[in-house]
C-alpha cells in the first residue's frame, strides 16, 4: 500500500513537473508599481501588457520570457497624474510606446523561487536587470510573482523639474504577477 | 478676580492653533488650484501636515479644556452675547477637529496615505474608495468654509470687545507678566 502510495504520488509530482507553462492567462495577471511620494507610497498599474512566456520548472534552463507594457496604458491615480506620466518628461509614449524585458537566462532557487536575468529596455535605454520571482501552482496553472526594482534616474523616467529624488523617489518597485496555463498538447 | 485669564497652557495652544490655520487655510486654496508639478506634491504634504498637527493640538486643547472651567466673562454682558460666545466656541472646537479629520479622511479614501513630516505613516481611517474620496472632499471644503466663517465671527467679536466695547476681553487670552485687569 505504502509504496502504491509512493509510486502515485511520484507519478502525479513527474506530471505536473512534466508541465510547460505558456499560455498566459490576462484575467489572472497584472502589472502594479509603487512609487513614493514625500514618503507616501502611491499604487500604480498598466492595463496593457503581452508576455510570452515557456515556464519549465523542470528545465528553468530552457525557460524563458518576454514581457511587453504599453506604456500609454498607465494608471497612476488620477488623470492629471496619468497625462505627465506619459509626457515626454517621464515615459515620452509616443516616441516609446513600449517597456520590454527580456530574460537571457533562469535557474532555479530552490523551492519556488526562481531567478531570470536579462534586459530591461525603457525609453530606448537598456540594462541588465536580476530579478527573483516565485512560482506557485494554482489547479493546473501557474503563477508567476516577482518584483523589480527600476531606477526613475537610470532610464530618465521624470527628468527636469521632477528629477528630485526628495519629492519622488528614484526608486519605483515594478510587481508582476502572472497566471500561466500549460501548454496545449 | 482671581482667574480672569486663561491658563498660559490654554493661551500658548490657543495660539499655535490659530496660527496654523492661518496658515494651512490658504496653503489649501492655493495647493489646490495648482497644476501637478513637484511643488504641489510637496505643499499637499505640507499642507496635510500642518493639518494632522493642528489636530494633535486641538485634542490637547480639549483635554485641557475638559479639565479646567473657562474664566468668567464679564458679568454684565449681555446674555445673548454669551450664549453667542458659547456657541461659536463649541462650534469652532468641533471643526478644528472635523476640518483635519475629514481631510485625512478624504487622503485614505483617494489612496494616499498620510505620511507625517515624511517618516511617519498614519493609518488609513477608511479604505480606498474614489467616490467616497469626492465627497469628502466636497465635505472638507463645506467645512472649511463654515471654519472661515466662525473665525470670521470670533475675531470680528474679539475686536468689538477690544475697541468699541474697550471691556479689556482680548487679554484674557493673551500671556501677561504681572498686569491685572
Ligand atoms: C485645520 C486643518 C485644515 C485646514 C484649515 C484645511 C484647509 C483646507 C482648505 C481651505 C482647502 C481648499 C478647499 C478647496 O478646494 O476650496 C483644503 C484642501 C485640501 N486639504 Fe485641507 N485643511 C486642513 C487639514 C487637512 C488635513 C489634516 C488633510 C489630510 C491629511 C487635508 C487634506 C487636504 C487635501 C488633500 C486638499 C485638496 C483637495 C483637492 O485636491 O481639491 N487637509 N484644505
Amino acid at each position: 500500500m505504502r509504496v502504491l502510495l509512493a509510486m502515485l504520488m511520484t507519478v502525479s509530482t513527474a506530471n505536473t513537473m512534466a508541465a510547460v507553462f505558456t499560455v498566459p492567462l490576462n484575467d489572472k495577471s497584472s502589472i502594479t508599481f509603487i512609487s513614493r511620494q514625500m514618503g507616501v507610497p502611491v499604487n500604480g498599474h498598466f492595463t496593457k501588457f503581452t508576455s510570452r512566456i515557456v515556464f519549465d520548472p523542470a528545465r528553468p534552463d530552457v525557460s524563458r520570457a518576454e514581457i511587453d507594457v504599453a506604456l500609454a496604458s498607465v494608471n497612476a491615480g488620477s488623470g492629471e497624474a496619468d497625462d505627465t506620466v506619459k509626457s515626454p518628461l517621464w515615459f515620452d509614449v509616443k516616441a516609446y510606446p513600449t517597456a520590454t524585458f527580456v530574460s537571457d537566462g533562469l535557474k532555479a532557487l530552490g523551492g519556488n523561487r526562481y531567478q531570470a536575468t536579462g534586459k530591461l529596455v525603457i525609453k530606448g535605454r537598456s540594462f541588465p536587470v536580476v530579478v527573483p520571482f516565485t512560482a506557485v501552482p494554482a489547479g493546473t496553472s501557474m503563477v508567476l510573482d516577482g518584483v523589480i526594482p527600476v531606477s526613475r534616474k537610470q532610464y530618465a523616467i521624470g527628468g527636469g523639474v521632477w528629477a528630485d529624488p526628495s519629492v519622488v523617489a528614484d526608486l519605483v518597485q515594478v510587481h508582476f504577477h502572472i497566471g500561466l496555463a500549460p501548454a496545449h498538447k | 478676580m482671581k482667574d480672569w485669564r486663561y491658563t498660559p497652557t490654554a493661551v500658548v495652544l490657543h495660539n499655535l492653533i490659530a496660527g496654523l490655520i492661518v496658515a494651512t487655510f490658504p496653503l489649501g486654496l492655493y495647493m489646490s488650484d495648482m497644476a501637478l508639478s513637484p511643488r504641489k506634491l510637496q505643499l499637499y504634504s505640507y499642507h496635510k501636515w500642518t493639518g494632522i498637527v493642528i489636530l494633535l493640538l486641538a485634542i490637547l486643547r480639549l483635554l485641557w479644556r475638559a479639565a479646567h472651567r473657562p474664566p468668567a466673562l464679564p458679568a454684565d454682558m449681555p446674555h445673548l452675547q454669551v450664549s453667542g460666545a458659547h456657541a461659536t466656541h463649541f462650534a469652532l472646537y468641533g471643526l478644528m477637529l472635523a476640518v483635519p479629520l475629514s481631510g485625512w479622511l478624504m487622503s485614505s479614501a483617494l489612496g494616499f496615505q498620510v505620511v507625517l513630516f515624511g517618516v511617519l505613516p498614519l493609518p488609513d481611517l477608511i479604505a480606498a474608495n474614489k467616490a467616497t474620496g469626492h465627497s469628502l472632499r466636497s465635505l472638507h471644503e463645506w467645512l472649511n468654509y463654515s471654519l472661515l466663517v466662525l473665525v470670521m465671527l470670533h475675531v470680528g467679536a474679539a475686536l468689538y470687545h477690544q475697541f468699541i466695547l474697550r471691556d479689556g476681553i482680548l487679554r484674557r487670552m493673551a500671556l501677561g507678566w504681572g498686569e491685572r485687569k
